[in-house]
């Protein structure tokens, strides 16, 4: 028999994030899940069970697994949750934890190093401006500087 | 400066969505709104609200100190860029303590938020200054022979609070409104509210290819003259990527994609040119031929 390691203080870490105090309102009543177009195409998603897991402290489990990454952000879940659980927030916070714990997905690395590096996700060369000038579009800066500065300490 | 805008570009559409800058800086002119990008705006911070919130929050206020300087209202043309200027400009504006927090480390950048700026979408601004009434009223070529699919996508209705509730998410119908209103026919089809995958791209390509593939079949079978939406990640999804999601499919697809405020320019007056009408990997070759070709 195995014996899963729980952390009984994990609900209220996720608590302590912003948008995670709800957590505790959850009643488990499946309408997050119902309402989740991820879930209906992968069964590996499942924001209730996702909330169950957390409450019951499966705390590694939920860090360290695939499925907290594959949340589409719709908001769906949580406009339809009676209990005004906000879902899209708890997984945030489930994942902002694991970033901090060096489990960051590493697309969102790239992504981060991008913005440094440019302000945007895409870099905006010359010729894009020059094609920008071409329809009548204003010339943009091709970097800022300002949001590398920002992130630096985060 | 009553009706001038920043207007809120955001990472994708400079490179890759210029024909709806380029239709709604336009449609901005016809009703006498100046929509002007701001040269010191940058990414909105939602790509890394996974990675951490906090950071999102920062650059998000950012954005909102850019435009309070300025001293205009902010348009933003993405939807994710919409919600999350907008759920930043709300918890800045009710929330002392955090903004406090917040002006400490953008004083880093030598910028300040002190009452956060209001921030719109561009076609939740369109719905409300000019409406329905106020497109068809103006409309010269109406577009009686063709019919469209709204996608709505994720953000610009939700999280609804940031919006003040201006929509409910459960039945939007803004968007076919003012597409209605130029005398088009707008087709209803099954899971008309569901999301473009867009977010997963690049963590499960192939689960994010699912979801655009799910609702594109239907979009498909409500055989529509083009699918029409106000995000220029949904049209990442639905355009860019529209090869990619039929391989998956194993079908055929061929829906052109087009950004609402083409649509509506073409309507009012505007030259194909004006709004972009051939900068689409799936080209709406019926209104080519209408608006292109033809004169
Ligand atoms: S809908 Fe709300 S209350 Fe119901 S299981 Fe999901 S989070 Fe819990
Ligand atoms: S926000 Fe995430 S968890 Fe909620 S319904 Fe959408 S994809 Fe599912």
């Amino acid at each position: 028999m195995t014996i899963i390691k729980t952390d009984p203080n994990f609900k209220h870490e996720v608590a302590a994030e912003p948008g995670g105090e709800a957590i505790k309102y959850c009643f488990a009543c499946g309408t997050c899940t119902a309402a989740c177009p991820v879930r209906a195409l992968d069964e590996r998603y499942n924001p209730r069970k996702i909330i169950r897991m957390i409450l019951l402290g499966l705390r590694d489990r939920v860090l360290e697994s695939d499925f907290i990454w594959l949340c589409s952000t719709c908001y769906s879940c949580e406009e339809r949750c009676p209990q005004g659980v906000p879902f899209a927030e708890i997984i945030t916070a489930v994942k902002n934890i694991a970033a901090r714990e060096g489990k960051l997905h590493p697309a969102y690395v790239t992504q981060l190093d991008l913005l440094k590096q440019f302000g945007r996700l895409y870099e905006l060369e010359e010729f894009d401006n020059k094609k920008r000038l071409k329809m009548g579009l204003a010339e943009l800066k091709t970097t800022c500087d300002e949001v590398a500065k920002l992130l630096d300490d985060e | 400066m009553e009706n001038k805008y920043a207007l809120f570009l955001g990472c994708t559409i400079p490179l890759r969505g210029r024909q709806y800058e380029k239709s709604a800086v336009e449609i901005g002119r016809l009703f006498g709104a100046e929509l002007e990008p701001q040269q010191d705006f940058a990414c909105c911070g939602f790509p890394i609200k996974s990675a951490t919130r906090e950071g999102t929050l920062l650059l998000a206020a950012r954005n909102l100190a850019v435009a309070e300087e300025a001293g205009l209202e902010v348009l933003a043309l993405c939807s994710s860029c919409a919600s999350v200027l907008a759920e930043a400009a709300e918890e800045l504006a009710e929330d002392d303590d955090l903004r406090k927090k917040v002006n400490e480390k953008l004083a880093k950048v030598k910028r300040k938020i002190e009452k956060p700026p209001r921030v719109r979408h561009f076609a939740r601004w369109l719905y409300e200054e000019v409406g329905p009434e106020g497109i068809a009223e103006k409309v010269v070529a109406p577009l009686g022979d063709f019919r469209f699919a709204v996608h709505y996508g994720c953000h610009y209705l939700k999280p609804s609070w940031a919006f003040h509730d201006a929509e409910d998410p459960e039945a939007p119908h803004s968007l076919g409104d003012l597409l209605r209103a130029t005398g088009a026919d707008v087709v209803d089809y099954a899971e008309y509210k569901k999301c473009c995958g867009g977010a997963l791209l690049g963590i499960d390509a192939e689960l994010s290819l699912a979801l655009a593939g799910e609702k594109l079949t239907r979009v498909k079978a409500a055989a529509p003259d083009a699918v029409v939406l106000v995000c220029p990640f949904c049209a990442v999804m639905y355009d860019d990527n529209q090869k990619k999601v039929a391989a998956q499919l194993e079908a055929e697809l061929d829906l052109p994609v087009l950004f609402l405020p083409q649509v509506l320019g073409l309507a009012l007056g505007l030259s194909a040119k004006d709004v972009g009408l051939k900068l689409a990997k799936n080209k709406c070759e019926k209104l080519i031929a209408a608006f292109a070709e033809a004169k």
